[in-house]
């Protein structure tokens, strides 16, 4: 059997608790995804996919129901704890503002591994050097990353998702805001990698044709699973 | 990257360097409040310096002198006055009562670090037929120059001082028509006099003391004086010289003498370093105030501009309490770099003033003290400054929702 990278058991997601205004936004969640998985999360806009995706990325909590990460239940851990946790197992990519740009190209894919270590060293440069070859873009290294177009943004917003080398990579719509050519490349990239690496993907798109070309598609509507 | 500069470091540096502007403005802000401060500490301390320097060379600490003459009603028995009704007498010129062992006890103290006993009264000094009224003081050179440093003020002559020389003012000089060497007479109110040999001509940069000063030996005042064996005044230095008042209150407490302190003499100037003290304390604290101020202004949009990308870096795993060091580091950076270039700006203005602003005669107003403890200790308030006025939007941006953040 396949090892679990995560798992949902009956997730509720409801925000303003408590006040007038409470909406739940997420009824019962329950998913699984299994090492090496490319998932695809789609559904309308509102539905409740950025919401599950946040919960999912250890950025929020549950309101109600449990999440484990690899066996380990994280309704109990500590705010520190999660964290930490975030920081190695779990990588992000995000449609708007995805890099920041006080900071060259390799620098932002350096960020993650120096946030865990404290200090720079060749050993993460190299790391991250190495990352900006397999994205392709070694050459603008030294770019500052507001000086790059929408696509390359996209592919270091990768190398950077990776750079912690974790079980699992959440994308929130990385290729909304890209024409479909540059889409495609990262889309392929993010595919290349999940084959080199067994890295687990879960990708929200409203791109259907990608959707399609991932290993599973789940549909969200209203807050619930539909398919 | 650095690779010894930890992450929060770096981070803190990227984001001041890439506000320009922002940072630009508010060092700025931040080093001309500095600049004003350092210039007025920097010149305050000069004034006082400059004044702390005469002290200590050109008058003592201490001055004994004989009690205050009282009269006494005169009383028939136990308890009965004849006449209630006191008057002053007039004060006579006396000497200090058994002086020698008074002196011997001063210098037994070991806060004392130089006693020197002196005769001073009035006389007339004639030479042909100019005469004017003078004061004679008479010394005994060895421990005099110790309190007042006679030499220093020289403009001609050796300054040897036997029985039969004198020291005199340049103005004194040129009122008499006498120059180096002339023998000039001094006479006191009875017209008895003695003629000395000018050995020495001495400015002590004001006028009147010019007219007036002239030193002989103790002996020949003593003569001059009617008043031989006696001594007008006791001259003591003391180890701490703010310690003076107190040193003179024991003195007087436990000695036939009354003795007064330079701190007592000096009030005023006192009382005038006091009120500027007090205003320039005022006035740091309001500029600190405005400093700190600002820069927390400047940091909460700061906080605001880049709560993206704090969203981002908590997403990647940043610790709240590595996000509150990066924007405590960026105050205290502010504060720290904006209190160099106030500084340097601070001294360079007191360095042009000092070089403009001439007394009369062309000497400084004020001597240039560019204290290092000065710049250390207003770099230290100032970070401890920054770093505190960086605390509330540091905290905001650790509590920043990484959601809400990403969201934006
Ligand atoms: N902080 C919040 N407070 C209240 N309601 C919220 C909050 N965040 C999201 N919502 C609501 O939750 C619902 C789901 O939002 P979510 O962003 O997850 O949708 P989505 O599926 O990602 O939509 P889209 O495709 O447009 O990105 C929406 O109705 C939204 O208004
Ligand atoms: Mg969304």
């Amino acid at each position: 059997m396949a090892e679990e990278i995560l798992r949902l058991e009956n997730v509720c997601k409801a925000y303003n608790v408590g006040q007038t205004s409470e909406t739940e936004v997420l009824h019962d969640i329950n998913l699984h995804l299994e090492k090496g998985e490319f998932l695809a999360l789609i559904g309308p806009s509102g539905s409740g996919k950025s919401t599950l995706l946040n919960i999912v990325g250890l950025l929020d909590r549950p309101t109600s129901g449990k999440l484990f990460i690899k066996d380990q239940d994280t309704a109990h851990l500590t705010d520190a704890a999660i964290t930490s946790l975030r920081g190695h197992r779990i990588g992000f990519v995000f449609q708007y503002h995805h890099l920041i740009t006080a900071f060259t190209a390799l620098e932002n894919v350096m960020m993650p591994m120096l946030v865990d270590r404290g200090f720079p060293s060749d050993e993460i440069k190299a790391r991250a050097t190495m990352l900006m070859e397999q994205v392709g873009l070694e050459k603008y290294s030294n770019n500052l990353a507001g000086n790059m177009s929408g696509g390359q943004q996209q592919r270091v917003a990768v190398a950077r998702a990776l750079a912690m080398s974790p079980s699992l990579v959440l994308a929130d719509e990385p290729t909304g805001n890209l024409d479909t050519k540059s889409a495609d490349g990262v889309f392929e990239l993010m595919r290349k990698v999940n084959s080199d690496s067994a890295t687990s993907f879960l990708l929200v798109t409203h791109n259907l044709d990608l959707a399609q070309r991932c290993d599973r598609i789940i549909e969200v509507v209203d807050g619930r699973i539909t398919a | 990257m650095n690779n010894w500069l930890p992450f929060e470091w770096i981070a803190s540096v990227r984001f001041l360097r890439d506000g320009r502007m922002q940072t630009l403005f508010i060092v700025s802000g931040i080093a001309i409040g500095v600049g004003v401060i350092v210039f007025m500490s920097a010149m305050l301390a000069g004034l006082e310096a400059n004044f702390i320097k005469r002290v200590l060379t050109s008058q003592s600490q201490i001055q004994l002198l004989p009690l205050d003459q009282v009269a006494r009603t005169l009383r028939n028995g136990k308890g009965e006055f004849e006449d209630a009704i006191l008057q002053r007498p007039a004060q006579r010129v006396l000497s200090i009562d058994q002086w020698p062992k008074i002196r011997d006890r001063m210098l037994a103290m070991p806060e004392v670090t130089a006693v020197s006993p002196t005769m001073a009264g009035s006389a007339l000094a004639i030479r042909g037929d100019a005469s004017r009224a003078v004061t004679v003081t008479g010394i005994e050179p060895a421990s005099y120059f110790k309190i007042v440093r006679v030499p220093d003020y020289l403009v001609a002559g050796d300054g040897r001082l036997t029985s039969e020389d004198v020291i005199i003012g340049i103005q004194l000089a040129d009122d008499l028509g006498a120059t180096l060497g002339d023998k000039i007479n001094i006479n006191n109110a009875q017209g008895i006099g003695r003629v000395l040999t000018i050995t020495g001509l001495i400015d002590l940069g004001s006028k009147g003391a010019n007219q007036r000063v002239s030193f002989v030996a103790l002996r020949t005042a003593q003569s001059l004086l009617g008043m031989i064996g006696g001594v007008t005044t006791i001259e003591l230095t003391v180890q701490d010289i703010y310690a003076a008042e107190i040193i003179a209150r024991q003195i007087s407490a436990s000695n036939q003498v009354k003795a007064e302190s330079w701190i007592k003499t000096n009030a005023q100037f006192f009382t005038a370093v006091q009120a500027q003290e007090s205003s320039n304390t005022l006035i740091r604290v309001f500029v600190g105030m405005s400093v700190a101020f600002g820069i927390a202004a400047v940091l909460v949009v700061s906080v605001i501009q880049r709560s993206k990308d704090i969203g981002i870096l908590r997403a990647m795993g940043t610790r709240r309490g590595q996000v509150l060091r990066i924007f405590l580091l960026q105050g205290g950076l502010l504060a720290f770099i904006g209190s160099l270039l106030g500084s340097a700006l601070g001294a360079g203005a007191l360095t042009y003033w000092h070089s403009m602003a001439r007394q009369a005669d062309g000497t400084e107003l004020f001597p240039l003290i560019l204290d290092r403890n000065l710049f250390v200790i207003t770099a230290m308030i100032a970070t401890v400054t920054g770093l505190l006025a960086a605390t509330l939007p540091a905290l905001r941006a650790a509590r920043l929702d990484p959601v809400e953040a990403i969201r934006g």
